[in-house]
């Protein structure tokens, strides 16, 4: 039962990073090195904003979920604005310098130690008891919870939304989707605000759960797996994949070598991307427009 | 190999001309200036700069091994440091459990290398960009995976130490003369790239980053040569990994980061694509940054208050300065260097004129 619940948390933290990775690639067919290190500037916006909003906790989060956003428009706007039309490999390490830029910026600001935003925030953590007999803590419990949210809301969104619609149709053809008049630089920005956003909320949840250090960017890195496995392109994939690697992950740190768990999610990955590199989800032809 | 003339005009009248390393007697007389100061050296400079001499022919040697594969063959890897730490994790665990040698640790990590070349090229065969890159990152991680289980098992969790290399009874450990080992190595490699990219093989690499169904029309091997650019490439980084390995005297897995990998990437970015210079010059940039930077630093008043937070901000600057290369040079500080040239050539005009240079 405890080895079901670790499973379930372990997916919901590569779900909720992994769409995020899916989100700037199926718009703009960037993928997004730096998505570890925006995730963790998320964590470090939202101690910076406890320290100074101590006694509200919601306006705290609100204001830090509100700053990734920005973060995340800013990101595209000044940055990855500039490298539309690049060779996509151009582009994507230009993510990697970033992350490296962010993580350097982030000791720099905050200091390489260990941090816990929970406290400052003045939250509690009590485990909580399921009806099984497995234990969860709280923040972990929000994080499921958060993450089932934010699936079930880009699922509408991407659906139904007016700019779910025109986020969709600007990754099918971009060429065509600005022959019609969709502006294509507000949805390339809305893409990786909302990717920033969900990386970031996963980043508060994880660091109120368990604490915050440099360390956190190895999380985003290994959920990147997850979206790849699920196929770059679809959320339902992501969230499949990350049901995938989690329970690999669990298992193999249960039943074989506590080691292993950094280099599972990517031993997987490999065999991804011998069997299907499309992913289970994913749309074949795209691997020919790289 | 093609290059753009550096004499003021195109006099080339054969073959030979054109794949000719030198084509004007000024730039064989300075390669010469060149090469006769490179042994001087060691002898003027103090034993700091010896090290940083010895660490940007390492680099060198690395970079150009990526240059090969990225720069020419077109096939993307994020997976460098993985390749430089099988070499050096080759050369350790010869020696400490077998005590073997240096002239049989070297072309023994030459060898695992290969191997593992031939298992990082073989997705290449199927995937392409983007994928390509991720598969090579998802071996880097394997690859130093071992590595760390080697020694947590071993009980080196610190490291392996490695002895000097012993050659014909004598140990190498003077600075000097590890200058000049390295040196024969950074020079051998050079010369080893030059000639494979001014042979069949190159022309073909450099075919298939063009286009690959067009290389594969012209009747290039396509999947061959591939396969081939990552063995050569993942050999020659296995042996700078293993000279790593020596002249530091001590492996570890901490060395071989995802960091590093991103570092050699910007060697062969800072450079310039498609040029052994541009990784020769990426090497010393890349390598001499964080020593800039921290003489930069120390200029600063209360020094010391930032002795703390050095690799932080050798870190944002390293990102900074990758950033604004990809942004504003791509072509990297060869495309400096060729736009310098051009001026020269083409004085007292500012462009070539419209219909090419006359051939």
């Amino acid at each position: 039962m405890q080895l079901a619940v670790n499973i379930i948390v372990l997916s919901a933290i590569y779900a909720l990073i992994a769409c995020g990775y899916v989100l700037i690639y199926r718009v703009s067919r960037v993928l997004n090195l730096a998505h570890g290190e925006l995730m963790m500037l998320g964590a470090y916006l939202l101690l910076a904003t406890a320290s100074s909003f101590g006694g509200h906790p919601v306006i705290a989060i609100g204001a830090a979920i509100g700053l990734s956003l920005l973060v995340g428009v800013m990101v595209y706007l000044f940055l990855m604005r500039k490298m539309t039309g690049e060779m996509v490999l151009a582009a994507v390490l230009t993510t990697v310098a970033l992350g490296i830029l962010l993580r350097g910026l982030m000791v720099l600001i905050w200091s390489a130690q260990q941090q816990y935003p929970g406290q400052a925030l003045g939250a509690a953590n009590p485990a909580l008891v399921l009806p099984g007999g497995g234990r969860i803590s709280t923040f972990a419990a929000l994080l499921v919870v958060t993450t089932v949210l934010v699936y079930a809301g880009l699922f509408v969104f991407l659906r139904f939304g007016r700019w779910g619609v025109r986020m969709r149709a600007a990754g099918q053809n971009p060429l065509l989707a600005a022959q019609r008049g969709i502006n294509l630089h507000a949805v390339y920005a809305l893409a990786w605000g909302l990717s920033t956003l969900t990386g970031s909320l996963a980043g508060m949840l994880i660091a109120l759960d368990s604490g915050l250090t440099n360390t956190m960017v190895v999380i985003g890195l290994k959920a990147f797996p997850a979206a790849l496995v699920g196929g770059l392109d679809s959320l339902a994939g992501a969230l499949i994949g990350a049901l995938i690697i989690g329970a690999a992950e669990v298992l193999s740190i249960q039943y074989i070598d506590p080691l292993l768990s950094d280099v599972v999610p990517f031993l997987v990955l490999i065999v991804m991307l011998v069997l299907r590199p499309w992913g289970l989800l994913g749309t074949r032809e795209e691997l020919d427009r790289v | 190999m093609s290059r753009s003339p550096r004499a003021s005009g195109y006099f080339r009248t054969g073959y030979a001309q054109e794949i000719a390393l030198t084509q004007t007697r000024l730039e064989r007389i300075s390669l010469i200036i060149f090469v006769l100061l490179l042994p001087a050296f060691p002898f003027l400079a103090t034993a700091f700069y010896l090290d940083l001499a010895c660490q940007v022919f390492l680099a060198s040697i690395g970079a150009f091994a990526l240059m090969l594969l990225t720069g020419y063959a077109g096939q993307v890897s994020l997976g460098h440091a993985g390749l430089l730490s099988a070499g050096a994790f080759t050369a350790g665990i010869l020696f400490r459990e077998f005590n073997a040698p240096f002239w049989v640790t070297l072309p023994a990590a030459a060898l695992s290398g290969a191997l593992l070349g031939v298992i990082f090229g073989l997705p290449s065969l199927r995937l392409r960009g983007l994928y390509l890159a991720v598969s090579t990152l998802a071996l880097h991680f394997v690859v130093v995976y071992l590595g760390g289980e080697y020694e947590t098992k071993r009980g080196f969790s610190t490291g392996i130490t490695v002895d000097p290399p012993r050659v014909a009874g004598y140990t190498i450990s003077n600075p000097r003369v590890w200058y000049f080992v390295l040196l024969v190595f950074a020079a051998a490699a050079l010369l080893i790239c030059l000639n494979l990219l001014r042979s069949r093989t190159g022309r073909a690499w450099r075919a298939i980053r063009m286009h690959e169904t067009v290389a594969e029309a012209l009747g290039i091997g396509v999947a061959a040569h591939k396969l081939l650019a990552f063995v050569i490439s993942s050999s020659m980084a296995a042996v700078a990994g293993a000279l790593f390995a020596y002249y530091r005297g001590f492996v570890s897995v901490e060395a071989f980061s995802l960091f590093l990998s991103i570092q050699y990437v910007a060697m062969i970015i800072v450079g310039g694509m498609g040029s052994l210079l541009g990784a020769v010059l990426g090497a010393v940039f890349v390598t001499l940054f964080p020593y800039a930077i921290e003489a930069a630093l120390m200029q600063l008043p209360n020094a010391q208050a930032y002795a703390g937070v050095l690799f932080a901000v050798n870190y944002a600057a390293f990102g900074v300065v990758m950033i604004l290369f990809l942004l504003f040079e791509p072509l990297g500080l060869v495309g400096i260097w060729r736009r310098l040239q051009t001026y020269f050539l083409l004085w007292p005009f500012r462009h070539r004129p419209l219909a090419g240079p006359r051939r």
